[in-house]
């Protein structure tokens, strides 16, 4: 038995030597590429794409809608997060079937859906109108605030459910003690459930913000090449523009962002549960 | 309870509510497009029809994009369970440095953006000379569906009591039939559900297939985002609403070999 143990390790090697051979290895060429250029390591192709007021427009365009889909998510997630570890019976198979159902559904579907109901004669419209918050019908599809509602319903799931990770582990009996101790109940959400919820919470927002940040099928649907990001102008620079120069540049940076927010995630969070 | 904790606990009721309807709101309005007869997307639709549905028999292009979706997803999931469980073992058993960081690797392509993989990936074919768009794509997808492997087979895993694999020895079993008996029924609801939640992963992806699809290879989202960009009508609706049934479906098999909340679980 002594002899399985250590040779057993080596049922990871299939595995390992694939994801290293078609994966870690091109993405580390990709990085590498756009560092060199024909007279050793160069990094005149940053230089230029920093440079450009454009770039920085680009860039703009991806925070400013990653942190608003984000921001969005957070503030409907936090509250459903909570709902789902209390409910039972009949409102939890609900509440269930709806954050996983959409999440078992392509985005491709979800975004063309969003195109049907942000139209001008849209469903969102007609309700608008119908309740008198707008006069007359308008348009949502391809503004920014189409593409944040778009955004923010395709990644909510992923901020509900890191957040309900950690409520559901929460003793219920901690606000009870809490509220025998005297304290109120202002108090007692930001010194008891806020603090505990914190890892949660911070996993979610790393979950859609790279999400968010690296999102292409829906702006490309929802806003169009007017509106360009990141993601989507990698995209365009690879299959439209053939541009693969500036195309590897945005994908370095994006690859950077990602693994930054992954890393700042993760450190933030195992301080948050320290902390709590 | 004071009436704050009343007013905070109502609005959290109706803001879930509110959620559940917006969540919903995109599959919904498929499914309804894709029964309507208007061509404009009118809602609620004048009239039902199947008219649509009537249609994708004869839609260009539609049939050998899912005939070749599903080819990919397939194998990709196929390979992606035996090397992924085998890996999930090696982690679960092995007693070499690094299990922990070998397991974040094999996660990793689900946090990285899919544009950055799949544009590395195509420059790594070109180098090698792969331009087969069949054979890429399938390769890629096994990138994409390992982390849904290794993820769920690995938690299965480290909850298996392997002292029964010995039992299992000393009753009599050759060590294959002891692997075939005991570990692989402990396993089986992982692999249904990680097989199904990777596959519909690889059914679905966009950002990595997009530059492994040539004039004849194409896969289903694809293929339907370029209906949508040429000639957007309730077709799409019906198809969307197809892979919507089968999202259902795939969640009603999950509901009932884990449960919805283990499903739930992050």
């Amino acid at each position: 038995m002594k002899r399985d143990r250590s040779l057993i390790g080596w049922l990871a090697a299939p595995a390992v030597i694939y994801l290293v051979l078609v994966y870690a290895l091109p993405l580390l060429w990709l990085l590498a590429r756009s560092i060199t250029g024909p007279e050793g390591i160069t990094f005149a192709l940053f230089r230029d794409f920093f440079a450009d007021p454009f770039s920085w427009r680009v860039i703009g365009n991806t925070m400013r809608i990653a942190g608003l889909v984000t921001l969005v998510c957070l503030l409907v997630g936090y509250p459903v997060a909570f709902a789902l570890a209390r409910a039972k019976g009949m409102r939890q198979v609900v509440l269930l079937a709806a954050i996983i159902l959409p999440l078992s559904v392509g985005v491709v579907v979800k975004a063309f859906a969003w195109q049907v109901v942000l139209r001008r004669d849209g469903v969102v419209s007609q309700f608008l109108v119908g309740i008198g918050v707008w006069s007359e019908p308008q348009r949502l599809l391809f503004t920014e605030t189409g593409l944040v509602i778009g955004a923010a319903n395709v990644f909510l799931p992923f901020m509900i459910l890191p957040i309900y990770s950690v409520v559901k582990l929460i003793d219920p009996r901690l606000m009870e003690a809490g509220a025998t101790l005297g304290v109120g109940p202002l108090r007692r959400f930001f010194r008891i459930l806020l603090p505990l919820t914190l890892p949660g919470v911070v996993s979610g927002i790393a979950f859609v913000f790279s999400l968010a940040v690296s999102m292409f099928v829906i702006p490309s649907l929802l806003i169009g090449d007017r509106f360009q990001t990141l993601a989507t102008l990698t995209g365009r620079s690879f299959l439209l523009m053939r541009n693969e120069a500036l195309g590897s540049v945005t994908a370095t940076v994006l690859l950077v962002l990602a693994v930054m927010i992954v890393l700042l995630s993760s450190l933030l969070a195992r301080r948050a549960a320290r902390f709590s | 309870m004071t009436p704050l904790e009343r007013i905070a606990l109502a609005m959290m009721w109706i803001i879930a509510g509110c959620a559940v309807v917006f969540l919903l709101t995109p599959l919904v309005v498929t499914v309804a497009v894709s029964f309507g007869n208007s061509a404009v997307f009118t809602l609620p639709p004048p009239e039902w029809s199947l008219r649509w549905y009537e249609r994708l028999a004869n839609t260009r292009g539609l049939w050998p994009s899912i005939i070749t979706s599903v080819q990919i997803a397939g194998l990709s999931t196929l390979i992606s369970l035996v090397l992924g469980t085998l890996c999930a073992i090696a982690i679960v058993r092995g007693r070499f440095p690094g299990r922990d960081a070998i397991a974040t690797f094999l996660v990793s392509p689900l946090m990285l953006p899919g544009l950055v993989v799949g544009i590395a990936m195509l420059q790594g074919f070109r180098l090698i000379g792969l331009r087969e768009a069949w054979t890429s794509l399938l390769i890629a997808h096994v990138v994409i569906t390992m982390p849904y492997v290794v993820r769920t087979v690995l938690a299965a895993l480290s909850l298996f009591d392997f002292t029964l694999l010995d039992a299992a020895r000393m009753l009599g079993c050759s060590p294959a039939q002891a692997v075939r008996r005991v570990l692989v029924p402990a396993l089986g609801p992982a692999f249904l559900t990680s097989g199904m939640f990777a596959f519909l992963a690889s059914m679905d992806n966009y950002p990595v297939s997009i530059f492994f699809t040539d004039a004849w290879t194409k896969t289903l989202p694809i293929q339907m985002l370029q209906y949508v960009e040429e000639r957007p009508d309730p077709t799409i609706a019906a198809i969307s609403a197809g892979l919507i049934l089968l999202a259902v479906i795939v969640m009603i098999i999950g509901d009932r070999l884990v449960g919805l909340r283990k499903l739930a679980d992050f």
